[in-house]
């Protein structure tokens, strides 16, 4: 039962010595071969390496070193380079792409001893809420395997929800953290834009992007986001702040701490199940003796179609690399036009496609300030509501989804309803917020529901003491699914 | 709402099949019609933003540092020759 320990509980017995990492990543291995037909949450896993990194840690612990995750087994999400091994952005366009140096949050986890294990599903170059858009099959909810596990991080949530690994990495552009975690059961913490080094994930929208922990519990968060945080100087939009001690905030103290609730965020569609999951979290942490007030963020009907013009426009110039010249697989042509335009046709998926079309259109010329420019401005507006909400409260609650996990297939068709389940996520990464999403409930049909709680720029430690205080007072984050 | 795809599909460089152009256009279109919402909100005066952290034009030292070997920038090349990356003719 060795693959259901968090972080803390497994360095415990690691520490203790009642349990060597070869163990506990030969369990998650096994726990993969298990489960994982089911739930495609791995799209591979190169045991004989996992092994080799485990055998390291149990080496370096027996001559007395230690680390804060010496020997932790950690799954990598496939956007992430790890040296040496493949990396596909779950597409076809990469062909058999091989990591030539490993990603700087990829350094950091080997520098404080985790073990480094197998390339976790997604929708393809992040680009989707379900998985369903994987050139390697959608994974599967292990609550429900006939429904999504949410995206785009699916596989990163999958692995941790099934206890397929101790932890994992994953990122978030829109939600892609957040959102699988809700409907998956575990923690996902999405730091704060330039908290985390990009160095080495594959980009999506640059303005957007940034990395982060999938977890069992918050404390875990805390730890793996310790491990991660931190200046780089190969990354340029990293901000130098100082990365505080986030275990310092688990203090299980939330008194005083202002919680604000959007007006805004009664929206149609939101599941009475959902709503009714998350209100009770709230008023738990007001027992705690949070103060809850509501707030208004003005400008929330925006997001969604701020967010799909500027990530689809950073996305059309970020893919323009995937051309047939420098790396993946490539379809001949007379020229290199041609050569392009075949090798991208076939290469990328549909949603892929469809994103950069419509990010080619809105930058193209005579739509630019229609539709990019004015898009630019309406993300002030929307950063200003944050900014002046977080005058009057230190957090927003709010869902993270505003339904529980929806069927495969329901939403392929109509990618616009798909896009608007984005709602409660990604103002979030519009405004350069940290945000976390914890478990907070289940639905009559056994499917996990999440609470998102959002912090102003750099506060992460009062994210995680809110969310720790609350998890502390229930038992939501114990649930596991039956995969037996 | 029908979207013209054909010029953002050629300056994208992505070959279409007749069924997915059919596909797509329609909805891209709907996504199109949806972000017209935009439109409604009074912008004049107001600055756009392009990122979210307070940096501007960081820079480091001009200096030799260490860098990927050639032989890894080409280890994921479709085709190479001589260290170099080939590419169908340009000019004739």
């Amino acid at each position: 039962m060795v693959h259901f320990l968090t972080i803390h509980q497994l360095l415990e017995q690691l520490r203790a010595g009642e349990l060597s990492s070869r163990e506990a990543t030969q369990a998650c291995l096994d726990r993969v071969e298990k489960v994982d037909g089911r739930l495609n949450a791995f799209i591979s896993v190169d045991a004989t390496d996992a092994l080799a990194q485990a055998d390291a840690a149990d080496q370096s612990r027996a001559a007395g070193e230690d680390l804060p995750m010496l020997g932790v087994p950690v799954a990598i999400k496939d956007v992430l380079a790890v040296k040496d091994q493949p990396l596909n952005c779950a597409s076809k366009i990469l062909g058999e792409f091989n990591s030539p140096y490993d990603a700087t949050v990829i350094q950091k986890l080997r520098a404080a001893g985790a073990v480094v294990f197998g390339r976790l599903n997604m929708d393809e170059f992040a680009m989707g809420s379900s998985n369903e858009n994987s050139a390697f099959g959608p994974a599967r909810n292990p609550w429900n395997t006939d429904c999504i596990p949410g995206g785009s991080s699916g596989g990163s949530a999958v692995a941790v929800a099934a206890d397929e690994c101790i932890a994992s990495l994953g990122s978030d552009t829109g939600g892609s953290i957040r959102q699988p975690a809700a409907l998956c059961g575990c923690v996902g913490l999405k730091p704060t834009y330039g908290r985390v080094s990009r160095y080495g994930l594959v980009a999506f929208a640059s303005s957007l992007d940034q990395v982060g922990p999938f977890t069992k519990d918050v404390r875990d968060a805390a730890t793996l986001l310790q491990v991660i945080a931190g200046a780089d100087e190969q990354d340029s939009t990293n901000v130098p702040e100082p990365v505080p001690d986030y275990s310092a905030a688990l203090s299980g103290d939330v008194k005083g701490l202002r919680i604000g609730l959007p007006r805004e965020y009664q929206v149609e569609g939101l599941d009475p199940e959902v709503k009714a999951a998350t209100d009770a979290a709230v008023k738990q942490l007001e027992a705690l003796g949070a103060e809850v007030k509501e707030i208004s963020l003005p400008h929330t009907e925006y997001a969604i179609a701020t967010y799909y013009i500027i990530a689809t426009a950073e996305a059309s110039a970020n893919l323009a690399r995937f051309e047939g010249v420098r790396y993946g697989a490539r379809l001949d042509g007379a020229d290199p036009e041609e050569m392009n335009r075949k090798t991208r046709g076939a290469g990328f998926g549909e949603e892929v496609k469809r994103r950069i079309i419509l990010g080619t259109y809105v930058l193209s010329s005579g739509y630019y300030d229609a539709y990019y420019l004015r898009a630019q401005k309406v993300r002030t507006l929307i950063r200003q509501d944050f900014l002046k909400a977080f005058e009057e409260v230190d957090l927003i609650a709010s869902p993270t989804t505003p339904t529980p996990a929806f069927k495969i297939g329901e939403k392929t068709g109509d990618p616009l309803q798909m896009y608007l389940s984005d709602i409660y996520t990604i103002s979030c990464n519009l405004a350069g917020l940290c945000g976390i999403s914890v478990p907070c409930g289940f639905s009559k049909a056994g499917l996990p529901i999440g609470l998102q709680l959002l912090g102003k720029p750099f506060g992460e430690p009062d994210l995680l003491r809110a969310a720790h205080a609350y998890e502390q007072a229930t038992d939501w984050h114990t649930h596991r699914p039956n995969l037996d | 709402m029908e979207m013209d795809l054909s010029r953002a599909v050629k300056l994208a460089r992505i070959e279409l099949t007749p069924e997915e152009e059919q596909r797509l256009a329609p909805q891209l279109g709907e996504v199109l019609q949806y972000v017209e919402k935009l439109n409604g909100l009074d912008v004049s005066g107001v600055e756009p933003t392009a990122h979210a952290t307070p940096l501007s034009n960081v820079m480091r030292e001009d200096e030799p540092r260490e860098s990927l070997s050639q032989e890894d920038a080409l280890r994921n090349a479709p085709k190479t020759a001589n260290g170099l990356f080939v590419v169908p003719k340009i000019v004739e």
